[in-house]
C-alpha cells in the first residue's frame, strides 16, 4: 500500500497544535508506517509538494503566510484548519481591536528599558496585513479540527478516518475541551 | 563580524527559508560576491505578533492564560511567569508549600518535555546522521527508521513529561494551573501513583540521553570550534548558587568566570538590562547596562545555567556536571553545540527533582492558595524556560486592568549569539565554496543549538515594511513590490 503524503505548516499560530500533532506519541510512531511527511516543521523539505493531507495551524497575519497557504491548497488535495487561530484568528487576532501602527509602537517605541527605539524596517520581513484573518477567508477549506489545540486524540480520529477513506467525523467527547 | 550590506545589487542573496526543525518562523539569509564570499549572513525572525499591546485593558486574572498562547512548546513557562507576576499583583509574596511544590513539579514536567522534543525529533538527525547528510533520511521519522529504540525512548520522555502537565494543568498544552496566589486543582494520590510508575524508566533514558550526548560532542573534535565564540552567561541560581530553573537570583559572569553581578533581585531588571533596537534587526538585542551595548551581549539557557551554576542539586545530574566541568577544564564551556549536552544534563536533573516531589507528602497537599494582601500596581515574574532566562512585566490600573506589559522571552536573548553563530558557520564552512543543501544545513545546525523558539520570539518583532520580493524557487526575483506603510497587503 502506498503511504498516504502530509504536509503541516504554522502560519500565525504557537506550534501548540503541531505539539499536541506529537501528543500522539506512540500512536503516531505506527502512523507514520502509513504517513509520509512532506513539508512540515519537522523535516528539512522547504516547499510543499503534492500531497494528499495538509494541515495548516494558525491564522494568516502577514504576506508570507498568504503564499505558504496558498502553497499548500495548490498542492493538497485536502486541507484541514487545524485550531482556533486558524479556524477563526484565535489570540493573535486580538490585535485585530487595535490598529498595527499602535501595536509596532508598542513594542518598539513606548516600551520599557528600550535603547534606540525605532521600528525597525527592512526588505527581508513579510508585509504585515492590517488584521489578522481565518485561513478560510483567504482559500478554501474542506475539514475544520477545532480546539485550542485540539487533542491528540482528535488528530489521531481525523486521521485515521481519511487514511481509512471515510469522511472524518468527531464525536461530542473529542470537542470538550477545557 | 557584522557584514557590510553596500550595495546588495551586485550581490547575490540565498535564503534558508523556512529554517526547519526549529519551534516557529524564522530564515537565513546570506549576500554573496561572484566568487561565493559571504558579504552577509543573518537569521531573521518574521513575525510580528503585538502582546504587548492587546493584552492592555484585560484582567490581570486572564493575562496566564492568554500569554501562555505565545508558544505551543513552553506555556508552562509562559503561564508561569506571569503567574508570578500576578502574585506579586494580589500581594502575596509566599506560595503555600503544596503550591510551590506543584508549580516546580509542573515546570520540571515542561523542561524535561521541552528538552526531549528538542534532542529527539528536532536536532538529533544531525547529530546521528552528520550535518551534510541526506535530508530526506534528516528527520524524526530518519531517527526511527534507523535508530528506533532511541527515537521511541525520545517519544516517551516527551510523553511523561507531558502527562505530569496534564495532571496538574488539566490538559497537556495550554492548560489551567495557576491563580493568582496559588494552584487551581490539587494532585490526586491516584494521579500521583500514576506518575511514578515509570519515573525508573524516564532516569534511566535520561542518563542514557546525557551519555550519548556526552559521546558525540567528546569525540567530534570539529565540534568544538563549531559556531562558537566567547560570550557572557545570565541566568537564574539558588540562594546557595545551584541550577534552579523556577525562582532564584540573577548571575551574570563574564567568558572567563568574573562576576557580573549574583544574586540579583529580578524585579529590579530594569537597573541592569536594556534592549537595543536596531534599524536592521528585527529583534531587540538585549544587553547588560553595566558593560554597555557592545560588551554587554550575553547567552542565556542550558548552556549558561550549566556553567553558571555552582552545582546541581541531584546526584545522577551533579555528576554529569562534573564531567562536564572537567571537559571544560575548569572553566566555562563555550562549545555552542555543547547546548545539547547541557540540555540533557538539565533533562536529567527534571527527572531527578520530579521523583523527589513525587515522592513528598506535601505534593499532595490541598491547602493552594496564600491569603491576597494589598493590591499592587506591578508585578515582574522572572521563570528559567527550558531556552532560558524569561521576563514577565505587568501593570494594572485600580480596576485590574493591564495598562503595560513588557516581556522579554529568552530566545531574544540569544539574538545576538545566533547571529554571531551564524556568521561563524558562515565564513568558516560556507565561504568561496559552491552552496549545497547540506552546507546550508550547517547554518541551521548553529541556530538548532540554541533551541530558538521563533513563537515566542515574536511577541514583540516586526517592523513596517516597505518591499516585498516574490522569488522563484531557485531564490531568483520575480517581481518587486514597494508600498508605503500605512497600505494594506492583498
Amino acid at each position: 500500500m502506498s503511504k498516504i503524503r502530509i504536509a503541516t505548516t504554522s502560519l500565525a499560530g504557537c506550534f501548540g497544535c503541531h505539539t499536541s500533532f506529537l501528543d500522539m506519541d506512540e500512536r503516531l510512531v505506527a502512523l507514520l508506517e502509513h504517513v509520509e511527511l512532506n513539508r512540515s516543521p519537522l523535516t528539512d523539505i522547504k516547499h510543499c509538494g503534492p500531497c494528499d493531507i495538509g494541515l495548516i495551524e494558525g491564522g494568516v497575519c502577514n504576506a508570507d503566510n498568504v503564499h505558504v497557504l496558498r502553497e499548500f491548497r495548490d498542492n493538497c488535495k485536502i486541507l484541514i484548519a487545524v485550531g482556533a487561530c486558524a479556524i477563526n484568528g484565535g489570540v493573535p487576532a486580538m490585535r485585530n481591536h487595535f490598529n498595527l501602527r499602535e501595536c509596532l509602537e508598542e513594542s518598539y517605541l513606548n516600551g520599557v528599558g528600550i535603547e534606540d527605539p525605532q521600528i525597525p524596517d527592512d526588505v527581508e520581513l513579510p508585509l504585515l496585513l492590517d488584521k489578522v484573518h481565518p485561513i478560510h477567508e483567504v482559500v478554501r477549506i474542506d475539514y475544520y479540527l477545532p480546539g485550542c489545540p485540539p487533542s491528540a486524540d482528535e488528530f489521531l480520529k481525523v486521521l485515521g478516518d481519511l487514511l481509512g477513506g471515510k469522511e472524518p467525523a468527531l464525536p461530542n467527547n473529542l470537542i470538550h475541551y477545557d | 563580524m557584522e557584514q557590510n550590506m553596500q550595495s546588495p545589487a551586485n550581490l547575490r542573496r540565498v535564503a534558508i527559508d523556512p529554517v526547519t526543525r526549529v519551534e516557529g518562523h524564522g530564515k537565513i539569509t546570506l549576500l554573496l560576491d561572484d566568487e561565493n564570499h559571504i558579504h552577509e549572513a543573518r537569521f531573521h525572525i518574521v513575525e510580528f505578533r503585538g502582546f504587548e499591546k492587546f493584552i492592555q485593558g484585560r484582567p490581570y486574572r486572564e493575562v496566564p492564560f492568554i500569554v501562555q498562547r505565545l508558544c505551543g512548546i513552553c506555556p508552562v513557562s509562559h503561564q508561569l511567569a506571569a503567574a508570578k507576576a500576578v502574585d506579586q499583583l494580589v500581594g502575596v509574596e509566599r506560595l503555600t508549600p503544596t503550591a510551590e511544590k506543584l508549580r516546580r513539579l509542573l515546570h520540571f514536567g515542561q523542561v524535561l518535555q521541552s528538552h526531549a522534543l528538542h534532542f529527539f525529533h528536532l536536532s538529533s538527525p544531525d547529530l546521528l546522521f552528520g550535518f551534510g547528510s541526506d535530508p530526506a533520511q534528516r528527520n524524526i521519522v530518519g531517527v526511527l527508521d534507523k535508530y528506533p529504540d532511541l527515537a521511541l525512548k525520545g517519544v516517551k520522555l516527551r510523553k511523561y513529561g507531558q502527562q505530569i502537565i496534564a495532571a496538574i494543568a488539566g490538559k497537556r498544552i495550554h492548560g489551567t494551573a495557576t491563580v493568582p496566589g496559588g494552584m487551581n486543582k490539587a494532585l490526586s494520590i491516584a494521579e500521583r501513583d500514576a506518575l511514578l510508575v515509570d519515573i525508573r524508566d524516564i532516569l534511566a533514558w535520561c542518563q542514557d540521553a546525557v551519555e550519548l550526548n556526552e559521546q558525540i560532542h567528546t569525540s567530534h573534535p570539529e565540534h568544538r570550534a563549531f559556531a562558537t565564540f566567547s560570550s557572557n552567561f545570565l541566568g537564574l541560581v539558588g540562594s546557595g548558587g545551584e541550577l534552579e530553573l523556577y525562582h532564584g537570583g540573577l548571575r551574570a559572569r563574564s567568558a572567563d568566570g568574573a562576576t557580573i553581578f549574583d544574586q540579583f533581585d529580578y524585579r529590579g531588571y530594569l537597573d541592569i538590562l536594556r534592549e537595543e533596537v536596531r534599524p536592521w534587526s528585527y529583534m531587540k538585542f538585549p544587553y547588560l547596562i553595566g558593560l554597555g551595548k557592545e560588551q554587554g551581549w550575553y547567552r542565556v539557557g542550558p548552556l549558561a545555567r550549566v556553567n553558571n551554576c555552582d552545582f546541581i542539586a541531584t546526584p545522577l545530574a551533579e555528576a554529569a556536571r562534573m564531567r562536564f566541568r572537567e571537559f571544560g577544564r575548569g572553566g566555562f564551556v563555550q562549545d555552542t553545540l555543547a547546548y545539547h549536552w547541557a540540555r540533557m544534563i538539565e533533562a536529567l536533573h527534571c527527572a531527578e527533582s520530579i521523583k523527589q516531589l513525587l515522592h513528598d507528602d506535601g505534593i499532595t497537599g490541598t491547602d493552594l492558595v496564600a491569603g491576597h494582601g494589598e493590591m499592587r500596581s506591578m508585578g515582574i515574574g522572572v521563570i528559567e524556560a527550558p531556552r532560558g532566562t524569561l521576563f514577565h512585566h505587568y501593570q494594572i490600573d485600580e480596576q485590574g486592568l493591564i495598562t503595560k506589559a513588557n516581556l522579554i522571552v529568552s530566545t531574544t536573548s540569544n539574538n545576538q549569539a545566533m547571529n554571531e553563530s551564524v556568521r561563524s558557520v558562515a565564513n568558516e564552512y560556507l565561504d568561496g565554496r559552491q552552496l549545497t543543501e547540506g552546507l546550508l544545513n550547517h547554518l541551521e545546525v548553529a541556530v538548532r543549538a540554541y533551541d530558538p523558539c521563533l513563537s515566542c520570539a515574536t511577541h514583540a518583532l516586526g517592523k513596517m515594511p516597505l518591499q516585498v520580493e516574490l522569488l522563484d524557487t531557485n531564490g531568483v526575483l520575480v517581481s518587486k513590490l514597494t508600498r508605503s506603510a500605512a497600505d494594506v497587503c492583498e
